[in-house]
């Protein structure tokens, strides 16, 4: 039998080189991001006892305050619908914040890359200056957790002029053409109320509004990766569901039935 | 020719209220929309996604000359260019004033994602754009440049067309016409994938059941070649000769488009039927919104009535060897299509996501129902109007049909 050299030729070493070229400045991507994004740090989650809940909607409220959402822009909503095949009208109340999935269908559909997941700490965020209000990310969320800021402002709207919210840090006036005009914006865990270091302090009172107010104590948050954690307490001990599993979006929020 | 003046009377009127809605959208309310957060995507939307098949499918149509060499349709070949050339850039100018920050339009290019279907839609859509004025620029170029020695403003414009070029050798004609085939070709796949993109922009969303389909692509790519085929010969009844000169060619469309409109509707079919019968909730929610809904009639009166069954009819009964069923089967196609576009969009987005959603807060905006505001309709209309205003300047200025004779040539 004889001894079969493989053979290359030119088109396949060109086809090569070009593959390498092609892949070269990805490769180069990741390895920068590799090396300037930081560790994951903390998975932020919250469990939410629908037991607890009275349907008082304090949440609601104190995000609005603690983001200053203008009209038709709600971090959070309480919904009030009875279980399917219940015999009473007798409604389950559940307060919806954003998810922050670990594989959130909103964040690839991005046409400019606007809308992403940190890494340090899976909390979905939103970039303002970059996002150009295609609100593909709003049809794309299964979640209905994503608000279009339409630029409507309150009838009734404080003397002191425009609105500043605290989110992302960024303290910016809300004046009409001017972004989160005319962007998407969702909940962001209040992590304006993060340290440098990306820890909240529950109690120093840095802790998400709805969270920190809710007077039956139905909204835990903390790290879902901390075994110490209440959240991580609570999902050992009581039985738990995420909405819409099937989609595999992995929610980092979890209702407790 | 009154078909013309009753064109060009409705397009001068309209662009009135078209720079209304431009001035409300700058400089007064930044969104004068009924849109919500529940329903993100409305009129506009429908309008746009109408008018990119219309693009598609009439650059499509025109490949039957350019890369096929079907003789028997170069009459309306121009004519199909221009007119995706003509309904891409109406499509850009609806999206371009629905979406929040236009002045960002640049990002998609400077901050990649390939991820995103929208990106990729756009991304080709822009080499489409430019490959389409390329081909159409060496279509008419001859003609420019004989047209170039005309007085007036034709001339002029002629003039500044040709770009100072003089040659119209047969050799160089013989040139001219080898780019447009090159153009037209690589058009083709182009094509095919930035339409099958605006589908899978639709089709990749697992959260909207309705939408989240393979067929979505493939029954994008259909209902354009339909309604592109549609609009043509609406266009090349109106425009150049009129309908008398072309009675061979419209009657071979009227073929095609018929092939096409049962097509699209087996796809449809198939779409509903698989859908229906797996009775998700949210398939049969929005299916329930399409034929029994506050819009019930959008389906069964514009999509179904005008759009399927009046063209159906002139196209396959005996009518069918009479030019002027033809066109009228074709215009109602073309004014039909709007009704399948508005039941792509609406009836996929009003489900709520989750039960209760629109009940937990009272807010316009957050809320299933959705009813265009006086702003969306007469933007929407007036966006029309500049479109013919355009098809009518294009018609006046530029060569769209026959080559000229030579004997207008500068002495």
């Amino acid at each position: 039998m004889g001894l079969e050299l493989p053979v290359i030729s030119r088109r396949d070493v060109l086809r090569q080189a070009a593959l390498g070229a092609a892949a070269a400045p990805i490769l180069a991507q990741q390895a920068v991001n590799a090396a300037t994004e930081p560790e994951r740090k903390h998975h932020w989650g919250m469990v939410i006892d629908t037991q607890r809940c009275v349907g008082c909607e304090a949440c609601v409220i104190a995000c609005k305050i603690e983001n200053q959402t203008p009209p038709g822009v709600y971090y959070t909503i309480v919904t009030k619908e009875p279980l399917p095949g219940s015999l009473t009208d007798r409604p389950v109340f559940m307060t919806k914040p954003c998810f922050h999935c670990e594989e959130p269908p909103c964040v690839p559909v991005c046409p400019v890359n606007a809308t992403y997941k940190r890494k340090s700490d899976g909390i979905v965020v939103v970039d303002y200056d970059r996002c150009i209000g295609c609100r593909y990310c709003v049809a794309a969320c299964p979640y209905g957790a994503r608000y279009f800021d339409f630029g409507d402002e309150y009838e009734l709207s404080p003397a002191a002029g425009a609105t500043v919210s605290p989110e992302y840090k960024q303290y910016r006036e809300r004046v009409p053409g001017n972004s989160p005009v005319g962007n998407v914006r969702k909940c962001t865990f209040c992590l304006h109320l993060q340290d440098e270091n990306g820890e909240y302090d529950r109690e120093a009172g840095r802790w998400p509004a709805c969270a920190k107010t809710c007077p039956g104590h139905a909204i835990h948050f903390g790290d879902l990766d901390d075994p110490e954690s209440e959240v991580a307490i609570l999902l050992r001990e009581r039985n738990a569901v995420r909405l819409k599993e099937e989609l595999g979006t992995e929610p980092s929020v979890y209702y407790l039935l | 020719m009154t078909l013309k003046r009753a064109f060009w009377v409705v397009g001068i009127l309209g662009i009135f209220p078209f720079l209304w809605a431009i001035y409300v959208r700058l400089f007064t309310h930044p969104d004068a929309s009924n849109l919500g957060s529940v329903v993100p995507w409305g009129l506009h939307v429908a309008q746009y996604i109408y008018f990119v098949g219309l693009s598609a499918g009439s650059f499509l149509l025109s490949s039957l000359v350019y890369v096929f060499g079907m003789k028997r349709f170069e009459p309306i070949g121009r004519l199909a260019v221009f007119t995706a050339i003509v309904t891409l850039l109406l499509a850009l100018l609806t999206i371009g004033l629905d979406i929040g920050h236009l002045e960002r339009f640049w990002h998609v290019f400077a901050y990649v994602n390939p991820t995103s279907p929208m990106a990729w839609m756009i991304w080709l859509y822009t080499l489409y754009l430019a490959l389409l004025i390329v081909e159409f620029w060496f279509l008419m170029r001859r003609d420019l440049i004989v047209a170039a020695g005309m007085p007036g403003v034709r001339g002029m414009v002629s003039r500044v067309l040709s770009l100072g070029r003089r040659d119209i050798s047969d050799d160089r004609i013989r040139r001219d016409m080898r780019i447009v085939r090159i153009t037209a070709t690589i058009g083709v796949p182009l094509a095919v994938l930035f339409h099958g993109g605006v589908g899978a922009l639709f089709g990749v969303l697992a959260s909207r059941p309705y939408w989240h389909s393979g067929m979505f692509p493939v029954i994008f790519l259909v209902s354009a070649l339909a309604s592109g085929g549609a609009l043509l010969v609406v266009a090349s009844a109106i425009f150049q000769e009129g309908w008398k000169a072309h009675r061979g060619m419209i009657l071979d469309l009227g073929k095609i488009v018929l092939g096409l409109l049962v097509l699209d509707f087996l796809l449809q079919f198939s779409e509903i039927l698989v859908g229906v019968y797996g009775s998700e909730p949210g398939f049969t929610q929005s299916f329930d919104l399409v034929v029994r809904g506050p819009y019930w009639w959008v389906f069964w009166i514009l999509q179904m009535g005008i759009g399927f069954a009046v063209p159906l009819i002139l196209l396959a009964s005996p009518t069918r060897r009479d030019p002027r069923a033809v066109i009228l089967a074709c215009a109602a196609i073309v004014i039909g299509f709007i009704g399948v576009r508005l039941n792509i969009v609406l009836p996929g987005l009003s489900p709520e996501e989750i039960r209760g959603i629109t009940e937990a807060v009272t807010d316009p905006r957050i809320s299933s129902t959705y009813f265009p505001s006086t702003w969306e309709w007469v933007l929407s209309f007036g966006i029309g109007a500049v479109g013919l205003v355009i098809f009518g300047l294009g018609e006046i200025f530029l060569p769209l049909s026959h080559h000229l004779p030579r004997t207008t040539e500068q002495s």
